[in-house]
C-alpha cells in the first residue's frame, strides 16, 4: 500500500515551538478523529459527537480549533513537550516531529501484528533565536501567518479524499481506531520525532528508518 | 440525472444538503461573534447532532438562513453565500469576506449517500471550523466592540464578490462529490484594507483611525491585520456611545426560543433526527442503515419574497446584570457605575431591545434579573446609551436643565420642617414627620431628622455640573492632537520613568 506523506515546514522561536506544534497536530487530529463508535446488532453502529474548542496561542498571533478532549490534548502535549526538551532550550536547531496514522494488520503466530502507515505528516521545525523584543513581535505575527498557511495546506490535502481505512467491524475496530479515549476516537496514530544537529545530518536515524522499512515490506 | 438515485437516497441527500448548509452558516457566524467557541464531545450520540459534530444552533441565525433559502436548496447556479462585513461607529462599512456554498455539475454516481457523503460533509465542516480561524476577519472579529462590529448577511443566488475590493484572495475549504453534483465550499476575502470613509470624518479619533486604516497596504495571502493591536489604543479615545445612529440597522441578538413573537422553526428542525447509525456490511449486502428515533417532522417553510436577508449583527454580549445606581448608595460608586457604561458589543436599535454589560461599582445593588434599556430607571439615566440619542440630545454635549439647581439644603432650610423631602422628583416616597430614634432636639442646633433631610439629596457632583459638561466630547477629542504632541515632546521623560520601573 502506498502511504501518503506530507511535509510541513515552519521556522519558530524557541518559546513558540510548543504552540506551533500543538496547533498543527491538533488541526490534523481534528480531521482524523470521529465520535466513539457504539456497535449494535445487525452490523450497524452509531457514532458519538465530537466537540471543538478554540485555543488562543500566547506566543503566536494565532488561534486554532482542536477536538474537545482533554485526554487527547494531554497525550499530544506530552509528545510535544518531549520533542521540545529534545530540541534543547535557547539554542538554534532543527528537528522534525511526525504524526503517523496506521492500521494494524493481524499476523499469524509467531509474527507480531504489523503496523501499516497510511498517512504520515512530518513537521520540520527550524528554531531560531531572536535578539530583541521588536524582532520577537514581528516573529509573533509572521509565525501566525505561516501557521495559517499550513492549516490551509492541511485542509487542502485532507479534502482530496484519498485513502481512508474502511470502517471496521466491531472485532476489528482496534486495528483502525484508537479506542482508549473516553470521548473521541482518533484513527490509530503515533508521534515520533528526530532532532538534527546544526549540521543538518542525522545519519543514524535515516539508516534505522531504511532498515525498518525494508523489513516491513 | 437523478434516475440512478433511489427515492430514499434522494430524500436523504436533500436533507443532508439542507442541514449542511444550515450548519455551515452557523459555523461561519459563530466564528465571527468575537468569542471563543467551545462545545463538548459526547461519547453517546444524542440523535440531534448533525454530522456527529457539536455545533450549536443559534435560532436567529437558523431563521435567517431559512429565510434566505426560502424553501430551496443550494444547487447548480443556486449558491448560498454568507457575507461578513465590518461597520464602524461612524457608519462606514466594508465587506471583509464572502463564504460560498456552491454546486457544480460534476456528479459522482457511485458514491454512497448515507455513508460517504455524510462523512465527507462532516469532514468539510471540520475544515470550515479550522479555516474560519485563519482568514484575516477572525482577528478583526475577536477585537470588535467600541470601534466597530462585524455583521453578516446571508443571500441565495449569484455570488457577489465586487465588494471585496481589488486583489481579494480565495481559499477553498473543500469539496464533497454527490450523485447530483459536487458541493464546493470556499471563501473569498479582502486583502486591501484601505478604508474608504463614505460619510466623512466626524471626530479626531476617527481621523486617527482613518490614518491607521489608510496605511494598510495590500497584504500577501493569509496575512493578518498587522495594525490590529493599534486599534486597541484607538478604542480609548472613542466616545462611549458607539453606533448612536444605527436606527436603520437591525442588530441580531441571541434570544432564547419563545421570547420573540414568532417561534423559530429551528427548534423544530433540531428535533429532526440525523442519521446516526451506519452499517459495516459490505456494499453488495448492505440494506438501508437503521435510523434512530422517530419520523422527521416536516417543517413548513415560511414563504419569503426577498432572496436576501438584511444585514445582521450578532451580539456576543451575554445578558448582564444591570446596576441601578441609586442615590442612597455611595455617591462615588454610583458615579463610577453609571459613567462606565461600556457597551461591549451591543448596538442600540430603534426597534429591538438590546442588552449590554456594565461595570459594577462597589456598594451598589445587583439586581437579579436582566434589565433592558426600556425598563431601566437610572438616576443618571441621561448618561446611559440610548437608541434614539442624537447629538443634540446628548447630555454631555448639551447638558440638561439640571433638576437640582436649587440646593436641597436651601429648600429644607426654608421648609416648615414638616419632614417633606425637597429632593428631585425621582424620590419614590415622601417622609412625613421623620423622628429618628435616639436624637434629642435640645443638644444640637440641628436635629438628626433635619440633618438627614437636608443631606438626603446632595448637590450635583462637580463633574456633572453645567460648567464642566458644557465642554463637549467633541472638543475634548479636538484637543487630542495637541496633547499627543506634548507627550511626544516629553517622550524622553516618559522613557526615563519607564526605565525606573524596570
Amino acid at each position: 500500500m502506498n502511504c501518503r506523506s506530507e511535509v510541513l515546514e515552519v521556522s519558530v522561536e524557541g518559546r513558540q515551538v510548543d504552540e506551533a506544534m500543538l496547533a498543527l497536530l491538533h488541526t490534523i487530529l481534528l480531521h482524523r478523529s470521529t465520535g466513539k463508535f457504539h456497535y449494535k446488532k445487525e452490523g450497524t453502529y452509531s457514532i458519538g459527537t465530537v466537540g471543538t474548542q478554540d485555543i488562543d496561542c500566547d506566543y503566536i498571533d494565532f488561534s486554532f480549533v482542536r477536538v474537545s478532549s482533554d485526554e487527547l490534548d494531554r497525550v499530544i502535549r506530552k509528545a510535544v513537550g518531549e520533542f521540545k526538551d529534545a530540541m534543547g532550550n535557547g539554542t538554534d536547531g532543527m528537528g522534525q516531529i511526525s504524526l503517523e496514522f496506521y492500521q494494524k494488520k493481524k499476523s499469524r503466530w509467531p509474527f507480531s501484528d504489523e503496523c501499516i502507515p497510511w498517512e504520515v505528516w512530518s513537521i520540520k521545525v527550524n528554531v531560531v533565536n531572536l535578539a530583541n523584543e521588536q524582532e520577537r513581535q514581528i516573529c509573533r505575527e509572521k509565525v501566525g501567518e505561516k501557521l495559517g498557511e499550513k492549516v490551509i495546506n492541511i485542509v487542502e490535502v485532507i479534502n482530496q479524499h484519498e485513502y481512508l481505512p474502511k470502517m471496521p467491524t466491531q472485532s476489528e475496530v482496534d486495528n483502525v481506531f484508537d479506542t482508549s479515549l473516553k470521548d473521541v476516537q482518533p484513527y490509530l496514530y503515533k508521534i515520533t520525532f528526530q532532532i538534527t544537529d546544526t549540521l543538518g545530518t542525522s545519519v543514524s536515524t535515516t539508516m534505522r528508518r531504511l532498515i525498518k522499512d525494508t523489513l516491513a515490506l | 440525472m437523478d434516475s440512478d438515485l433511489s427515492p430514499q437516497d434522494k430524500k436523504d441527500l436533500d436533507k443532508f444538503i439542507k442541514f449542511f448548509a444550515l450548519k455551515t452558516v452557523q459555523v461561519i457566524v459563530q466564528a465571527r461573534l468575537g468569542e471563543k467557541v467551545c462545545t463538548r464531545s459526547l461519547s453517546s450520540p444524542t440523535g440531534s447532532d448533525w454530522f456527529n459534530l457539536a455545533i450549536k444552533d443559534i435560532p436567529e441565525v437558523t431563521h435567517e438562513s431559512k429565510k434566505a433559502l426560502a424553501g430551496q436548496l443550494p444547487g447548480i447556479e443556486r449558491s448560498m453565500c454568507v457575507e461578513i462585513s465590518l461597520k464602524t461607529s461612524e457608519g462606514d462599512s466594508m465587506e471583509l469576506e464572502t463564504w460560498c456554498l456552491e454546486m457544480n455539475e460534476k456528479c459522482d454516481r457511485d458514491i454512497k449517500v448515507s455513508y460517504t457523503v455524510y462523512n465527507r460533509m462532516s469532514l468539510l465542516l471540520k475544515s470550515l471550523l479550522a479555516i474560519t480561524r485563519v482568514t484575516p476577519a477572525y482577528k478583526l472579529s475577536r477585537k470588535q466592540g467600541h470601534d466597530y462590529v462585524i455583521l453578516y448577511r446571508i443571500y441565495f443566488g449569484e455570488v457577489q464578490l465586487t465588494g471585496l475590493g481589488e486583489g481579494f484572495q480565495t481559499v477553498r475549504v473543500g469539496v464533497v462529490g454527490t450523485p447530483i453534483g459536487t458541493i464546493t465550499l470556499s471563501c473569498a476575502y479582502r486583502t486591501n484594507l484601505a478604508f474608504m470613509s463614505t460619510s466623512g470624518l466626524k471626530c479626531t479619533a476617527c481621523k486617527i483611525c482613518h490614518y491607521m486604516f489608510s496605511h494598510f497596504l495590500p497584504y500577501p495571502p493569509y496575512s493578518p491585520l498587522r495594525t490590529a493591536p493599534i486599534m486597541g489604543i484607538i478604542i480609548d479615545h472613542f466616545v462611549e456611545r458607539p453606533f448612536g445612529n444605527v436606527g436603520h440597522m437591525h442588530p441580531c441578538i441571541y434570544r432564547a426560543p419563545g421570547e420573540d413573537e414568532g417561534a423559530y422553526n429551528g427548534v423544530e428542525d433540531s428535533q429532526e433526527v440525523c442519521t446516526t447509525s451506519f452499517s459495516t456490511s459490505p456494499p453488495s449486502q448492505m440494506g438501508v442503515p437503521g435510523k434512530e428515533g422517530g419520523v422527521p417532522q416536516q417543517v413548513p417553510v415560511q414563504p419569503c419574497h426577498g432572496a436576501q436577508a438584511e444585514h445582521r449583527r450578532v451580539s456576543s454580549c451575554p445578558p448582564a446584570d444591570h446596576v441601578p445606581a441609586t442615590p442612597s448608595s455611595s455617591g462615588e460608586d454610583a458615579e463610577t457605575s453609571s459613567r462606565s457604561v461600556g457597551v461591549k458589543s451591543g448596538s442600540p436599535c430603534g426597534l429591538l431591545e438590546t442588552t449590554f454589560t456594565r461595570k459594577v461599582g462597589a456598594f451598589v445593588n445587583k439586581p437579579g434579573t436582566k434589565v433592558t434599556t426600556a425598563s431601566l430607571d437610572l438616576p443618571f439615566a441621561a448618561f446611559a446609551p440610548r437608541a434614539y440619542d442624537l447629538e443634540e440630545n446628548d447630555p454631555m454635549v448639551q447638558p440638561p436643565e439640571s433638576s437640582a439647581t436649587s440646593s436641597p439644603l436651601q429648600g429644607s432650610l426654608h421648609s416648615q420642617g414638616s419632614g417633606e423631602s425637597g429632593g428631585p422628583a425621582q424620590d419614590d416616597f415622601v417622609m412625613v414627620d421623620f423622628k429618628p430614634a435616639f436624637s434629642k432636639d435640645d443638644l444640637l442646633p440641628m436635629d438628626l431628622g433635619t440633618f438627614y433631610r437636608e443631606f438626603q439629596n446632595p448637590p450635583q457632583l462637580t463633574s456633572l455640573t453645567i460648567d464642566v459638561s458644557s465642554q463637549s466630547m467633541a472638543e475634548d477629542l479636538d484637543a487630542l492632537p495637541e496633547k499627543l504632541a506634548v507627550y511626544e515632546k516629553n517622550i524622553d521623560e516618559f522613557d526615563a520613568f519607564v526605565d525606573t520601573l524596570q
